[in-house]
C-alpha cells in the first residue's frame, strides 16, 4: 500500500493532479445542487404570492 | 435581404476578418512565438542566432556525447543535419539522457559552444510500458520512434 | 433544442439523458481510475507520472470540445434567436472552465517532474491558457447586463471570435516549435499509429467516456438551472408589473 501511494516517488505529483481534479468536480457538483436547491425554494416562495 | 440572412451575412464577415487579423499577426509574431530553434535553423538562418540575447536552443542529445567534467556538462545536441556542442552546468531533468530531446536557454561563446543556464527535457509522443521499449530497442536498435 | 418549445417533452428527455450519463459515468469513472491508477503499466521514460496522462488528456479534449460546442449554440443564438441555446452557453461556460483549469493544474504538475519546469510560455501552453481566460470572459458577459437577453447577445458574440483559439490549440504543436509535445493520436499521420500503446490507450478512453458523462450530468442539471432560473425572472417581472 505505501509502495503504491508513492507511486516509484512519483506520489506527490501524481496524487495533487488527482485530488485537484476531484476537487474541482465536486466543487461544480455541489454549485450546480446548491443553485438548484435554491431556485426551487425561490420559486415556491414565489408561488404562494 | 431578410434580418436573419443579414445577421448570418454579418457573422460571416466578422469570423472571416477576425481569422484573417488573427493569422496576420501570428505570422509576424512567429519570431516570439517559436518557442526554441533548432541547430538547423542556427546554421541556415542568417538573422540567427539573436545578437546578445540568450535564446533556446532545442534538439537531440546526441548518443556518444555526454560527458562530465567537475560539475560541467558537456554534449552534442543535433537535429540530424546540423549539430552544435553545449556546455551547462547544474541541476538535470530526470529525462535528460544520450538520445533525449531536450531545450537549453544561454549563448553562443565566441568558440561557438553553445553555454546554457537552464535545461529542459522534451517529452516526445510515445507512450508504452518499459517491457515493450525494451522489445523494440532489441528489433530496432536504437530506434525508439518506430512503431 | 426544439423541445423547449414544448417543456413537457424537454423534461422527460432530459431526466431521461440524465439518469443514463450518470449511470455511465459512475461505471466509466471507477473503471478508469482501477485501469489508470493500478492496472495500467508505467512508462519507459516518464515511469508512473504517465498516470497524469489519463486526466490531464481527456481534461484538454473535453475543454475544447465543450468550447466548440458553446460555438455552435452561439451560432443559432445570434442566427435564429434561439433562447435556449444562451441558456446552454451559460450552462456550460463553467463546466469549460473546469475542465480547462483541471488540464492546466495537471499538466503543471506532469512538466515539473518530466520537462523540468511548473510553466512555460509555448504556444500550446499559452493558447489553452487563453482559452480559459475566455471562458471566465464568457461567464463575466453572461451577467453583464440587467436584461438577461442582452447578456446572452454579447457573451455569445465573445464565444463565437474566442473560437478562432481552438484550431491556434490543436495546430501549435505543428505550427511552431514549442515544448509540448506534439499528438500521439489526434493528428492525421497518427490515426492509423497512434503513439499509444493499447494498454495505456485503453484507460485513456474511457476516462475520456467517464468525463463525457461527467459533463453531460453537471451541463443538464446546469441548463435545468437556467431554464428554472428565468422563469423565475419571468414571474417576478410579472408580480412587479401586474
Amino acid at each position: 500500500m505505501a509502495e503504491f501511494l508513492n507511486m516509484n516517488g512519483y506520489g506527490f505529483y501524481i496524487w495533487s493532479a488527482y485530488g485537484a481534479a476531484l476537487t474541482i468536480f465536486i466543487a461544480l457538483a455541489l454549485a450546480t445542487l446548491y443553485k438548484s436547491f435554491r431556485l426551487k425554494r425561490e420559486q415556491r416562495l414565489l408561488g404562494k404570492d | 435581404m431578410t434580418r436573419k440572412q443579414q445577421r448570418i451575412y454579418s457573422i460571416i464577415l466578422i469570423v472571416f476578418g477576425i481569422g484573417i487579423a488573427t493569422t496576420l499577426s501570428l505570422m509576424a509574431m512567429e519570431e516570439n512565438i517559436t518557442y526554441f530553434y533548432t541547430p538547423s535553423d542556427i546554421f541556415e538562418d542568417e538573422n540567427l542566432p539573436p545578437q546578445d540575447k540568450a535564446f533556446r536552443l532545442g534538439g537531440l542529445v546526441a548518443e556518444g556525447s555526454l560527458s562530465r567534467n567537475g560539475a560541467i556538462i558537456t554534449f552534442i545536441v543535433t537535429d540530424n543535419a546540423h549539430q552544435l556542442s553545449v556546455a551547462y552546468e547544474g541541476i538535470t531533468p530526470d529525462l535528460f539522457r544520450e538520445g533525449q530531446g531536450i531545450i537549453a536557454t544561454g549563448n553562443l561563446n565566441p568558440e561557438g559552444v553553445f553555454v546554457a543556464d537552464s535545461l529542459l527535457a522534451k517529452h516526445d509522443e510515445n507512450y508504452m510500458p518499459p517491457e515493450v521499449a525494451k522489445a523494440l530497442e532489441e528489433v530496432h536498435g536504437s530506434d525508439k520512434t518506430a512503431p | 433544442m426544439f423541445g423547449y418549445a414544448n417543456p413537457k417533452r424537454y423534461q422527460q428527455l432530459s431526466r431521461i439523458i440524465l439518469a443514463l450519463a450518470l449511470v455511465f459515468a459512475v461505471i466509466f469513472l471507477g473503471e478508469g481510475l482501477y485501469l489508470a491508477l493500478i492496472a495500467s503499466p508505467p512508462d519507459y521514460q516518464q515511469s508512473e507520472t504517465v498516470r497524469i496522462m489519463y486526466i490531464h488528456v481527456p481534461a484538454a479534449w473535453l475543454s475544447m470540445f465543450i468550447y466548440a460546442s458553446m460555438a455552435v449554440a452561439a451560432l443559432t443564438l445570434i442566427i435564429w434567436k434561439h433562447t435556449l441555446a444562451g441558456f446552454y452557453i451559460r450552462a456550460a461556460a463553467p463546466i469549460g472552465a473546469a475542465f480547462t483549469a483541471i488540464c492546466l493544474i495537471t499538466g503543471s504538475l506532469w512538466g515539473q517532474p518530466t520537462w523540468g519546469t511548473w510553466w512555460v510560455w509555448d504556444a500550446r501552453l499559452t493558447s489553452v491558457l487563453i482559452l480559459f481566460f475566455l471562458y471566465l470572459g464568457v461567464m463575466a458577459l453572461g451577467n453583464a447586463y440587467d436584461n438577461p437577453d442582452k447578456s446572452q447577445q454579447a457573451s455569445a458574440w465573445l464565444v463565437l471570435i474566442g473560437s478562432i483559439n481552438l484550431p491556434i490549440i490543436k495546430f501549435s504543436v505543428e505550427w511552431w516549435n514549442t515544448l509540448h509535445q506534439p499528438a500521439s493520436l489526434t493528428s492525421l499521420s497518427r490515426m492509423a499509429n497512434p503513439g499509444i500503446h493499447p494498454d495505456m490507450l485503453v484507460p485513456l478512453l474511457v476516462m475520456a467516456g467517464g468525463f463525457l458523462c461527467l459533463f453531460v450530468v453537471l451541463a443538464i442539471l446546469r441548463l435545468n438551472n437556467e431554464i428554472l432560473s428565468r422563469k423565475i425572472h419571468v414571474m417576478r417581472l410579472r408580480t412587479i408589473h401586474g
